[in-house]
């Protein structure tokens, strides 16, 4: 089954092409990572991707279960089965943890027709996906990703995923500023919450090391707006081999 | 009875009273449009002595409370509106508005249960919480807040009395407390702020129209929350409320005030006037969350909000907490304040305010520090959206015989879009050196990598607004009793909708 479809996308940002026709279509139960030097458009693909306002979409489409994904708003996306990982988790000072999952997973329900889920199915909820992740319980309770470390934050988005359990994860630069062991811990949460016959994940990437924990089926190389290579998972260790200049030529 | 009675100057008083009340009779027979069916009685439009007269007359109220309005109303003359504050105000034409409204006279109602159905309409369009609807309804086993119920400025109904009663606490609408307690309410009546204090309080003094009055004696904790909902209803009406609440030794208090009203275009005057006393380890908490009609987009009509709020901690250990979510009127002025005479009494303000479309706020404290040893905290978040502008003023006054005061005043602004303005004006006036003063302030945008960030996590613009807007104003937000929290949040979301984007 195809789950997310893009066909010839191209999007500006500020009056500057930065997606020039890119095209690439996965399939349910395949994890695909996308790697590419910096400026190649990869981060603006997850934004155009997420309904960001500011990244305007100037050509294509996107399917995304069969509908159209670029008529929808940004949360309209995420109560579809969207969920994008954020390079830079943003801060909500005075915000919990609890209380901003829990009023956005039951905006998600109530979107899609579903109960709400009361304030102790919740916690049940959030708690086995801290352990899972190794994010302190108290993290929970603190406001989101205020005083977190890098890889806190990171820790905390793969907590979101699963509490929030996406059909599509596009994670952008999810690796980012990790030591190995939450590299692993992340590695580990992308596997058990996403890898399965019914989910997908889009990852960014610009390096090879987080793929040494999450095995893509695919790998493309995103250059100039556009995908100028696919592969499978050996693409990426030849890429960490020779670097991106090669493919330019 | 006699028929169209002219008041005139040169009437003996007691004729004048008289004639006030026929006046009275008459107004209760107008033709009017009236805004909620209910059957009122006005004063005439407009301000003069015989206008006070009428209202101290209709409220059978004793010489000696006459003569004190009197008084007020002759200084007032001689005074003019105060234009310091960062507030853009028309002229308001103070005989161009009725003084008094109120409903019939009906026979004394044993519980709220027998309130005019109109009244409990209003209140349920107004969204009072559920859970005051089943007190209203006299639901069995429903958690016990008292409400004494102003509607268009006169107590129609009390609740609870009986048991406060029980528990010696006094809580009534300040016009039964005139005739019922005298004494007590003399004693204290405008003792925290005189009659003189300043142009909107000296108008109140003079034409009060009611309010409550709680009395709480030695060593009694008060059972319940006490709840007051002040409503305006009547076009034209402005609106004097006069609350008075004294906390005698060792006491506790936890009062509660919300208010909404109508939408309508006229521009509506009010200026309360709240006064509380707390005695040697008494402690008062006031909490207020304030939703008068702010007016429409263009910035027309809306309530005028100038409100003079002061508690005096006479004794030593008193604590008066003032709590404050401000969304409402077009302009609002008020100051809750603290006099900290006691020894090691202890002051808090905690305000959220908000202000969208053309909302104009000039809101904050004074601390004024007299006891040894006193204490107080400023904890403000000013949310700015639309063309509005919002002000904290605040004064931090140290006297120079208070020894070991401690001050801590935390001051964030919120941003929403460019065309809003907020300002902070701190006074600091230290005569003692050794107070410790701090003064924190911020002042920062919503933006849009945050907005984007919820959204993406599925919750709409608007909610994710409020969300972020509860977070800023959490501090604020979570000294307020339970139920009133969960109402202030939402109308912060309510306050903001379509302010971005």
């Amino acid at each position: 089954m195809t789950m997310l479809n893009i066909e010839n996308l191209s999007a500006e940002v500020g009056g500057k092409t930065i997606l020039n026709g890119l095209s690439l279509s996965i399939n349910a139960g395949e994890i695909h990572a996308i790697m590419g030097p910096n400026g190649a458009g990869k981060s603006t693909l997850a934004y155009t991707l997420g309904g960001r306002p500011g990244y305007e979409v100037t050509g294509g489409s996107v399917r995304f279960l069969g509908e159209d994904l670029l008529a929808k708003e940004p949360h309209e996306r995420a109560a579809a089965g969207l969920f994008l990982g954020f390079q830079y988790p943003v801060e909500i000072p005075g915000v919990s943890n609890v209380q901003f999952l829990r009023s956005a997973l039951n905006a998600q329900r109530v979107a899609r027709g579903q109960a709400e889920l009361s304030g102790g199915d919740f916690l049940r909820l959030a708690r086995a996906q801290a352990d899972a992740l190794g994010l302190a319980q108290d993290m929970l309770k603190r406001p989101v990703n205020v005083g977190f470390s890098g890889g806190e934050k990171k820790r905390n988005e793969m907590v979101q995923m699963g509490i929030i359990d996406p059909r599509l994860a596009i994670l952008d630069e999810t690796d980012s500023g990790l030591d190995i062991d939450a590299l692993r811990v992340v590695g580990h949460g992308i596997n058990t919450i996403m890898r399965k016959p019914d989910r997908a994940v889009l990852l960014i990437t610009h390096y090879q090391r987080l793929l040494d924990y999450v095995k893509p089926d695919f790998v493309h190389v995103l250059a100039g707006g556009r995908i100028v290579r696919s592969g499978g998972a050996e693409l990426a260790l030849e890429l960490e081999r020779e670097g991106y200049g090669a493919l330019a030529a | 009875m006699s028929d169209g009675t002219t008041l005139s100057k040169d009437d003996a008083p007691e004729l004048r009273d008289q004639a006030a009340r026929d006046a009275a009779d008459k107004a209760a027979t107008y033709e009017w449009g009236f805004v909620s069916d209910l059957e009122q009685e006005f004063a005439p439009k407009g301000l003069n002595e015989d206008i006070v007269r009428f209202i101290s007359a209709k409220k059978n109220e004793p010489a000696w409370m006459l003569e004190w309005r009197l008084k007020a109303f002759r200084m007032w003359q001689g005074m003019t509106a105060p234009d310091w504050a960062k507030l853009n105000v028309p002229p308001i034409d103070y005989q161009d508005a009725y003084y008094y409204a109120a409903p019939k006279q009906k026979p004394s109602l044993s519980s709220l249960d027998e309130l005019d159905p109109e009244i409990r309409r209003t209140y349920e369009k107004l969204g009072i919480p559920i859970e005051e609807q089943k007190v209203l309804a006299g639901v069995e086993g429903a958690r016990k807040v008292a409400v004494d119920a102003v509607f268009d400025s006169v107590s129609v109904a009390t609740t609870f009395r009986e048991e406060l009663k029980k528990a010696g606490v006094i809580f009534l609408s300040i016009s039964e407390a005139i005739r019922e307690y005298p004494e007590l309410v003399r004693k204290w009546l405008g003792k925290v702020v005189p009659i003189h204090d300043n142009y909107f309080a000296t108008l109140n003094s003079a034409v009060f129209s009611d309010g409550t009055f709680v009395y709480v004696p030695e060593g009694v904790r008060c059972p319940m929350e006490l709840s007051t909902y002040f409503r305006i209803n009547a076009a034209n009406t402005g609106q004097f409320e006069r609350t008075l609440i004294v906390c005698d030794k060792g006491a506790y208090v936890s009062y509660l005030e919300g208010c909404t009203a109508p939408q309508r275009d006229e521009n509506q005057l009010h200026a309360a006037v709240v006064e509380l006393v707390a005695l040697d380890d008494a402690e008062i908490k006031y909490s207020t969350v304030q939703n008068w009609y702010p007016g429409d987009a263009e910035g027309r009509g809306g309530i005028y909000n100038f409100v003079t709020k002061r508690a005096l901690c006479q004794g030593r250990n008193s604590k008066v907490s003032w709590t404050q979510v401000e969304t409402g009127s077009a302009v609002t002025w008020k100051y809750p304040s603290c006099v900290l005479a006691g020894e090691n009494s202890v002051g808090e303000f905690y305000s959220v305010a908000v202000t969208n479309n053309h909302q104009q706020a000039d809101t904050g404290t004074k601390m004024i520090h007299l006891g040894k040893g006193s204490r107080s905290t400023i904890v403000s978040k000013g949310i700015s959206a639309g063309k509005s502008n919002n002000t904290y003023r605040g004064l931090v006054r140290v006297g120079p015989t208070a020894e070991g005061v401690r001050n801590f005043t935390q001051c964030d602004s919120l941003l929403l879009g460019d065309q809003c303005g907020a300002h902070t004006v701190p006074y600091i006036e230290v005569r003692n050196p050794s107070a410790q003063i701090e003064h924190e302030a911020t002042t920062s945008k919503i933006s849009d990598d945050q907005l984007f960030y919820a959204m993406s996590r599925g919750l709409d613009q608007e909610a994710a607004v409020a969300l972020i807007v509860n977070g800023f104003a959490r501090e604020v937000l979570q000294q307020l009793p339970m139920e009133f929290a969960v109402e202030a949040q939402k109308l912060l979301g309510i306050s903001l909708e379509g302010s971005v984007g």
